[in-house]
């Protein structure tokens, strides 16, 4: 699929991926010099997971974010639904299909609370799904001290672990989401709609858009892609982690991903396709530090100043193209 | 952020839509909830020190109201306050001597982060979202770089007065902490400089920066100093709970949210141009009121979010009800 065709016009996608070649290459090559192996099959192949993860939950976060909202409680419920998905699986593969389908219920039914707390109740998203994550991190809190449940072998293996080459199959799903995702958001009249809910909500109402279905819709499908992330999590690790959700920071990453991959904040302009390059870049950076052995906490600096330097870049080029 | 700009601009004369009244009516309910409770804590010692164990939050949410109002949004703070704590152990290594320069090192080093983080925003115009949550991760990174994971040194006595000691035997009242002294002080300034032009100018900046640019506001260098105010704000709820409850990498954990959070209750509106200070800090003052209220009713540690989640929730939604021009 062509970069150019996924985005209205204005925004220029291919600005992260000038980015995440040009990270990889400089990245490849001062991993040379030091004596390492960027593209070696290990690292690879890590660094698609981490991207998966990621990935999975960057996805959901950007067609809220293109709506005109976000969701702060994706990391919350990633950790849960880790959990429902190995508890009900308690390590035997018949209970793999009701526990995925379990977790993504609940996943959904989270994404209906936020929905209709920002639509109906009329709360600023950044409250609302706050107040959602604490309620979950409360239940969390109370019910788990630690790793809880088994993930069924066959889900390990499987999604967890396998791979073509050196391609996982969880990044193979990640292609898949996207790949729907972008469908939904430039083909499909609710993406048309979203789009329209994000950038100006007066006028789309106006328009005859439902803005609050829409909206109740985007934050389901979000909290989806969060559950996905957390079975795929599950799989990874072979339990459920209460915790796992928050140490991976997945909330604020997933909206930093979003941002580099071009999609506005405000809502109303960007894709899934920048996403997956901003969640690329992210663990490519990860993954050439690691090379380097650069120390973890030094490492969690230069990302932030990456962040914040590659969304300056962006800024510069959208006001030469004369933004208000 | 997110709000709808459609909505004409009425002159009003001087009428403040997000009103201090349902914050005030939350407080009102929180604290007949405690006085059915625990009519103690209304006895001047244990009130007194309430205040003073709040007055870091409050603090806080004041430093973020100018933040907000001004349409932005500041998610370093938290981290600025555990990076403040551990400089300040490792600084003064115990030796008293140093409190007053390191003390005089912290404001300066939160009022040159909220600087950076002002020019990065309004310079560069990365959103504040990006620019806190990446100042965020420098900060945290760089400190536990620094002090290869655990936090080393030691506060001196001296320092840590500010957050622990009391003006004792005071007539009526018994003790007042310092803490309470400072909070009143700084508050009382916030509350002059919001109501001074500089505040005023900046919820104009907040309701719509390009009408205050084009009537001659300099926009940036307003939601600079405001950037600038919120990390001075944080430096100072460092010493206090610095002071208060000693030196962790978790001493400033989840400050950020929690400031938000109250200044929204306190009525401010997130995307900014409306709200008053005094809110956003009775804002802070119920969400302590809540915890302490939680105590009281013995609700255990780990549920706490949960109910704290639901309260926010339910007093955001019934003052998001209430105002009519949302």
């Amino acid at each position: 699929m062509s970069a150019q065709s996924l985005l209205p016009a204005r925004w220029p996608v291919p600005g992260v991926f000038v980015a995440l070649v040009l990270t990889v290459a400089i990245g490849g090559l001062v991993v040379a010099v030091d004596g390492g192996q960027l593209f070696h099959q290990a690292t690879v192949v890590s660094l698609l997971h981490v991207a998966a993860g990621l990935g999975l939950v960057a996805v959901g976060q950007t067609l809220v974010i293109v709506g005109g909202s976000l969701d702060l409680s994706v990391a919350y419920l990633i950790s849960l639904s880790t959990l429902v998905a190995a508890e009900t699986m308690n390590g035997s593969d018949g209970a793999v299909l009701p526990a995925v389908g379990l977790a993504l219920t609940v996943s959904a039914g989270v994404g209906l609370l936020n929905g209709l707390l920002v639509t109906r109740f009329r709360i600023n998203a950044f409250i609302a799904t706050l107040g959602v994550g604490l309620l979950l991190k409360g239940y969390l809190d109370n019910g788990y001290d630690g790793p809880a449940g088994v993930t069924a072998p066959t889900l390990v293996r499987t999604l967890g672990y396998q791979r073509i080459g050196p391609v996982p199959l969880s990044f193979l799903l990640l292609v898949a989401v996207t790949a729907a995702a972008w469908f939904t958001l430039a083909r499909t009249r609710f993406g048309h709609h979203l789009v329209a809910v994000g950038g100006d909500p007066e006028v789309a109402r106006l328009s005859g858009v439902r803005n609050d279905r829409v909206l109740v819709t985007a934050h389901v499908l979000c909290s989806l892609c969060a559950g996905l992330a957390g079975i795929y999590l599950a799989s990874r690790l072979g339990a459920g982690a209460p915790r796992v959700g928050t140490e991976g920071l997945y909330d604020l990453e997933s909206i930093a991903a979003v941002v580099l991959g071009g999609t506005a904040l405000a809502g109303g302009r960007g894709g899934v396709a920048g996403t997956v390059g901003g969640v690329l870049l992210l663990a490519s950076i990860d993954a050439i530090f690691n090379q380097l052995e650069v120390d973890a906490f030094f490492k969690q600096v230069i990302r932030g100043a990456v962040i914040i330097a590659a969304v300056a870049v962006y800024a510069r080029r959208a006001l030469r193209r004369g933004r208000s | 952020m997110m709000t709808v700009q459609s909505r004409p601009l009425p002159m009003r004369p001087r009428v403040r839509p997000g009103g201090l009244l349902p914050i005030l009516a939350i407080l009102g309910v929180l604290l007949v909830l405690v006085a059915v409770r625990q009519p103690d804590f209304f006895a001047p010692p244990s009130l007194m020190s309430f205040l003073g164990r709040s007055a870091p939050i409050i603090l806080l949410a004041a430093g973020q109201y100018f933040v907000i109002v001004s349409g932005e949004f500041d998610l370093s703070i938290g981290s600025l306050v555990t990076a403040q704590a551990v400089i300040a152990a490792r600084l003064i290594d115990g030796e008293p001597a140093r409190t007053w320069p390191v003390v005089l090192l912290l404001l300066g080093c939160g009022a040159l982060v909220g600087l950076v983080n002002g020019l990065i925003t309004t310079r560069l115009r990365v959103p504040s979202f990006i620019t806190t949550l990446g100042m965020f991760l420098i900060l945290v990174g760089a400190v536990y770089y620094w002090s290869d994971g655990a936090p080393k040194g030691a506060l001196s006595e001296e320092f840590r007065r500010f957050g622990r000691r009391a003006v004792e035997d005071v007539p009526l009242l018994g003790r007042i902490p310092y803490a309470l002294l400072v909070l009143l002080a700084l508050g009382a300034l916030a509350v002059l400089v919001a109501r001074s032009d500089f505040g005023r100018t900046l919820v104009a900046v907040g309701d719509n920066p390009r009408t205050a640019e084009l009537s001659g506001v300099r926009v940036w260098r307003h939601r600079t100093i405001a950037f600038v105010l919120s990390g001075v704000a944080a430096a100072v709820a460092a010493i206090l709970l610095g002071g208060y409850s000693g030196v962790s990498f978790q001493a400033g954990a989840g400050l950020e949210f929690a400031a938000i959070t109250a200044v929204v209750l306190g009525g401010v509106a997130l995307g900014g141009g409306r709200g008053s200070v005094a809110g956003a800090m009775l804002g802070a003052l119920t969400l302590e009121l809540l915890l302490a209220l939680m105590n009281f009713y013995g609700v255990s540690g780990a549920l706490r979010s949960t109910v704290q989640g639901a309260i926010i929730l339910l007093a955001v939604a019934l003052s998001a009800s209430r105002s009519p021009s949302r």
